[in-house]
C-alpha cells in the first residue's frame, strides 16, 4: 500500500500501555484521512453518551494522505474528539510539520485513550512510545513548549502539537497548536487538559514512497507554480484580512457583538492597514507554496512586541466585534489566545457577550474585580484595556474569567440563572459553539449552512455563504434551492477537510474551483499517491461519507431536529444599519430551508439518516446503530 | 584560516523571502534517494523563532574545513566549482566533517554509512532542484560577490527617482 502504513497507534494514558490496530485498504478508501478519518476514528472508539471531559473521550488524530509529499498545502491532519463546547463531534484541522513527522513515523492515526495521573508528554520516536513527564513543561506557552521539548531531545526535528495554560486550566474553548498553527475549533485543549496531556511530541525519520513519483512530482511542480499567481493573491498579499473591507461593505462584518454588520472603525482594522503598519513577515505551513500567515507585531504602545499571525475570523472577534478600532489591541488580544492556546473567536464573541451583557447593566464593574484592578473595570465596547484585562482573567481563570472561560453558551445560562437576566438572548452560540464572522441575517444561504453545522455554526466546514455573496441567490431571501446549495458547499469542503487539503489552493487546479476544476486533478494526485484507480465520481462520496459520520456520530450522542439552530439574535433582531439592515432569519424562513436540506440531503424530515443511504456509503455497521 | 569565498558558487537562501515551506527539502531528498524524506535532504530550512526562517546548504567554503578535518582523505574538492566531493570507498563516516562545518551542511547517511553533502545538482540537466522548485524564488545559485553586485546595484537603484528628476538626462551609448 503506498501513501499509507496500513497502522494506527493506540496509546492509552490511564494504563501507560500501547497498541497497533492494522486497518485494510478499503478501509482507507472509505475514510482516506483527515476529519473524515479522525471522525470514524471517533465513532469506533468513544463510549457513546460519555461526558466530553472523561477518560472514554478519545484524542484521534488522523493523518493526510499526502503529507510528506510534495503535493501543495497537504501538510495537514484531523482531530477529533467529542467536543466539549458543543457535546457532538468536534473535529479540527491543522497544518504543518507535526503531520509530516507523523507520517515519517509510520503512523496513519493515532488515537490515544484514557487520562493520565500526572502530566505527561508523549514522544513517538518512530515505532517507539515514550510517556515523558510534563511537569516542567506547565505553564509554558503553546510555541515556548515546542522549543522545549526539543530542547530537552537535543532534535529540532522533533514536531510537537501542544495546549497552552488556557488548556492546561481547561478553559473550555482552549486549543491544540503545533508549529504555530491551531487545530482551533471545539474545544481539543480543554479535552488534553482532562487528560493531563500537555504534548503529543513525534520524531519520524523514515522515507516516504508514492506510487508513482514522477506524475505526482509533475503536477505537484505545476500547482505550486500556479499558486504564485493571481488565484492566491489574495492569500498571500493581505491574507484572509483583506475580508474586513469587503464584508463591512456588503453590511456583513459582525459588529458590537453582532449588532450590526458595519462598523464605523473599519478602516483601522483593516488587512490594508494591518500589512502597512504591523506585518513582520508571512510565513508558511510545511509544504505549502503559498504562505498565508501574516506574521503581525504590536509597535506601539504598552503592548509593543506582542506578535502572532492574524488572518480574519480571529481578527474581526477581536476588533470590531467588541467595538475596536485599534489594530494593536486586536493583535494582543489574539496574542494572548494565541500563546496560551485558547480559540481566539471562541475567546472575542464570549467577551463581546460579556460586553453587551455590561452595557445592558446586568454585568456590574465589581464583576470584574482581579489582582490587577481590585476595583473592577468597566467592560464596555471599545474599551481596549478592559477587553485585555478580560482576556487574561479568562487564560489565568481568574474571578470571573473562569465564567467566561466556559463560553458564551454556559456562561449566559448561568448568569441568567443568577440574575434572572434574558442575555441568552445576545449570547452568540449554536450548539455551544461560536458563530464565524460573517453575519448570516444577511446571507440566508449561509444561515442555513450555519444552523445545519455538525460541529456548529462554521465558515470552514461549509461554504454556504459563496452563492449568496456570488450572486447565485438572492441573499435575503429563501427558496427550495437552498438546502441543496447547502448540501453541495458542505461536501465540497468536507472533500478538502478529507485529504485533507487547504482550500486556499483550490483555484490553482485550473483556474476554477468548482467540482469540474477541481476534481479531475485532485483524482490524479490521489491514484499517483497511492496507487488506486479512483474515478472523478469517486470524489463526491468521499465529502458525502465525512459529513455523514459525524452527522451519525452526532445522532448517536442524542441529536434532534432542534439543535440544527441559529443565535436568538440571527432569529429574531433585524440589523438597523448599512446595506444588510433590516433582515434576519426568522424560525418559518429556517424550519422551511431545513426541510430542503434533509430532503437534499436524502435523510427524513426528522433529519435522521435511512439505512439505506448509510449502507449506500459504505457503513452497515452505522446503518446497524443509527439508521432508520 | 579563511573559510568563505567570492569565487565559487553556492545555494544562497534569502531569509526575507523564504517563507519555510520545506520544498527544498522534499525535492532534494527525492533527487538523491527516491524517497521523500527531509532527514535526507542536503539543504535544510532552519526555523529559530516565528518569523526568523532560512534554508542552508553547503556554502562551497575556500579551504574547506570539512576537507582538512577528514581523517581518510575522502573529502576532496573541485577546483573549479568548489563543490565537495565524497569518496564512497575512503569514507567512514566518522562524523569529523559534520562538526566541522560552521554552517551545518553536512550529515551522514545512517543506512549508506556516508557523508552526504549539496552538490549543486550537477548530474541534473536543469540545475538544483531546490532553486528550481523554491515558490518565492528565495534559493538561488550564486556567489557572494555576485549577491554584492547586486545589493550595490538596487540600493542605487532604490534613490532613482529622488535623484533623476534633478538630473538632466544626456542620451547615451555606453
Amino acid at each position: 500500500m503506498f501513501g499509507y502504513s496500513g497502522k494506527v497507534l493506540h496509546i492509552d494514558l490511564t494504563e501507560r500501555k500501547t497498541w497497533v490496530e492494522e486497518k485494510t485498504e478499503d478501509w482507507y478508501k472509505l475514510w482516506i484521512g483527515g476529519v473524515s478519518m479522525a471522525s470514524r476514528l471517533c465513532w469506533e472508539n468513544i463510549k457513546p453518551g460519555c461526558d466530553a471531559y472523561s477518560p472514554d473521550n478519545p484524542v484521534c488524530i488522523a493523518n493526510g494522505v499526502f503529507a510528506g509529499t510534495p503535493v501543495p498545502v497537504g501538510g495537514k491532519y484531523g482531530l477529533a474528539s467529542k467536543s466539549p463546547m458543543t457535546g457532538f463531534i468536534g473535529d479540527s484541522l491543522s497544518g504543518s510539520w507535526f503531520s509530516i513527522a507523523l507520517k515519517r513515523a509510520g503512523w496513519d492515526a493515532v488515537v490515544i485513550h484514557g487520562a493520565s495521573e500526572s502530566w505527561v508528554n508523549v514522544f513517538i520516536d518512530d515505532q517507539r512510545v515514550e510517556f515523558r513527564d510534563a511537569t516542567k513543561l506547565l505553564g509554558l506557552g503553546t510555541f515556548e513548549t515546542e522549543e522545549a521539548i526539543r530542547e530537552a531531545l537535543a532534535d529540532d526535528q522533533v514536531r510537537s502539537a501542544t495546549i497552552g495554560p488556557a488548556g492546561e486550566k481547561m478553559v473550555r474553548y482552549a486549543n491544540v497548536t503545533n508549529d504555530g498553527r491551531q487545530a482551533g475549533r471545539t474545544g481539543h485543549g480543554s479535552v488534553w487538559g482532562s487528560k493531563k496531556l500537555k504534548a503529543v511530541s513525534v520524531r519520524g525519520t523514515h522515507g516516504i514512497q508514492v506510487a508513482d513519483p514522477k506524475t505526482l512530482n509533475e503536477l505537484s511542480f505545476n500547482i505550486t507554480k500556479e499558486a504564485q499567481g493571481p488565484h492566491t493573491s489574495k492569500y498571500r498579499i493581505l491574507g484572509t484580512s483583506t475580508n474586513v473591507l469587503n464584508l463591512n461593505k456588503l453590511g456583513l462584518l459582525p459588529t458590537r457583538n453582532y449588532q450590526e454588520g458595519v462598523f464605523e472603525g473599519v478602516e483601522t482594522i483593516s488587512g490594508e492597514f494591518l500589512h502597512e503598519h504591523n506585518k513582520v513577515k508571512t510565513i508558511a505551513c510545511a509544504q505549502c507554496p503559498i504562505a498565508c500567515e501574516q506574521m503581525s507585531m504590536v509597535k506601539a504602545g504598552p503592548w509593543t512586541g506582542a506578535m502572532t499571525g492574524i488572518e480574519y475570523e480571529c481578527l474581526f472577534a477581536n476588533s470590531s466585534n467588541l467595538g475596536i478600532d485599534d489594530i494593536n489591541t486586536a493583535i494582543k488580544l489574539i496574542h494572548i489566545a494565541d500563546s496560551s492556546g485558547m480559540d481566539a473567536m471562541s475567546m472575542g464573541i464570549t467577551i463581546s457577550w460579556a460586553m453587551e451583557t455590561f452595557e445592558k447593566g446586568i454585568f456590574k464593574k465589581e464583576d470584574f474585580k482581579c489582582e490587577k484592578f481590585p476595583e473592577g473595570f468597566e467592560l464596555t465596547f471599545g474599551n481596549s484595556e478592559a477587553a485585555v484585562a478580560t482576556a487574561e482573567m479568562i487564560r489565568d481563570r481568574e474571578g470571573i474569567g473562569k465564567l467566561l472561560g466556559e463560553g458564551t453558551r454556559i456562561a449566559s445560562l448561568t448568569i441568567d440563572e443568577q440574575r434572572s437576566s434574558e442575555t441568552y438572548k445576545w449570547a452568540m452560540h449554536s450548539k455551544g459553539l461560536e458563530p464565524a464572522g460573517y453575519e448570516a441575517r444577511g446571507l440566508k444561504t449561509f444561515s442555513l449552512g450555519s444552523a445545519v453545522g455538525t460541529r456548529g455554526p462554521c465558515h470552514n466546514r461549509t461554504a454556504a455563504y459563496d452563492p449568496d455573496i456570488q450572486g447565485e441567490v438572492d441573499r435575503f431571501s429563501v427558496d427550495e434551492k437552498r438546502g441543496m446549495l447547502a448540501k453541495d458547499t458542505e461536501e465540497y469542503a468536507a472533500v478538502y477537510d478529507t485529504l485533507p487539503l487547504c482550500k486556499f489552493i483550490r483555484r490553482c487546479f485550473t483556474g476554477k474551483a468548482d467540482r469540474a476544476g477541481a476534481w479531475p486533478t485532485i483524482v490524479k494526485l490521489i491514484n499517483a499517491t497511492t496507487g488506486w484507480d479512483l474515478k472523478y465520481e469517486d470524489i463526491d462520496p468521499i465529502g458525502e461519507r465525512a459529513h455523514t459520520i459525524k452527522k451519525a456520530f452526532n445522532i448517536r450522542e442524542g441529536w434532534k431536529r432542534s439543535d440544527d439552530t441559529l443565535p436568538y439574535r440571527w432569529m429574531h433582531d433585524p440589523m438597523t444599519k448599512g446595506p444588510s439592515a433590516g433582515h434576519f432569519t426568522s424560525e418559518e424562513e429556517l424550519e422551511y430551508m431545513k426541510d430542503t436540506y434533509y430532503e437534499a440531503k436524502g435523510w427524513t424530515k426528522e433529519g435522521l439518516i435511512p439505512k439505506s443511504k448509510l449502507i449506500e456509503l459504505g457503513m452497515p455497521d452505522v446503518a446497524e446503530q443509527i439508521g432508520v | 584560516m579563511t573559510t568563505t569565498t567570492s569565487k565559487f558558487k553556492n545555494i544562497e537562501c534569502d531569509p526575507d523571502l523564504c517563507i519555510g515551506c520545506q520544498i527544498c527539502e522534499y525535492v532534494c531528498s527525492y533527487t538523491k534517494t527516491g524517497e521523500y524524506n527531509t532527514y535526507r535532504s542536503r539543504i535544510r530550512t532552519v526555523r529559530v523563532d516565528e518569523v526568523l526562517i532560512t534554508a542552508m546548504a553547503c556554502r562551497t567554503c575556500d579551504n574547506a574545513p570539512c576537507v582538512t578535518a577528514c581523517p581518510q582523505d575522502a573529502l576532496s574538492q573541485d577546483p573549479a566549482t568548489g563543490i565537495i566531493h565524497i569518496n564512497a570507498q575512503k569514507c567512514d563516516a566518522c562524523a569529523w566533517c559534520v562538526e566541522a562545518c560552521d554552517f551545518g551542511a553536512i550529515s551522514i547517511n545512517p543506512e549508506s554509512r556516508l557523508a552526504e553533502i549539496c552538490d549543486q545538482c550537477e548530474d541534473q540537466e536543469d540545475g538544483p532542484q531546490c532553486v528550481l522548485w523554491c515558490p518565492k524564488e528565495a534559493l538561488k545559485l550564486t556567489t557572494p560577490e555576485q549577491e554584492a553586485q547586486k545589493a550595490r546595484r538596487e540600493a542605487l537603484k532604490s534613490i532613482k527617482n529622488e535623484v533623476l528628476p534633478k538630473i538632466p538626462l544626456k542620451e547615451t551609448t555606453c
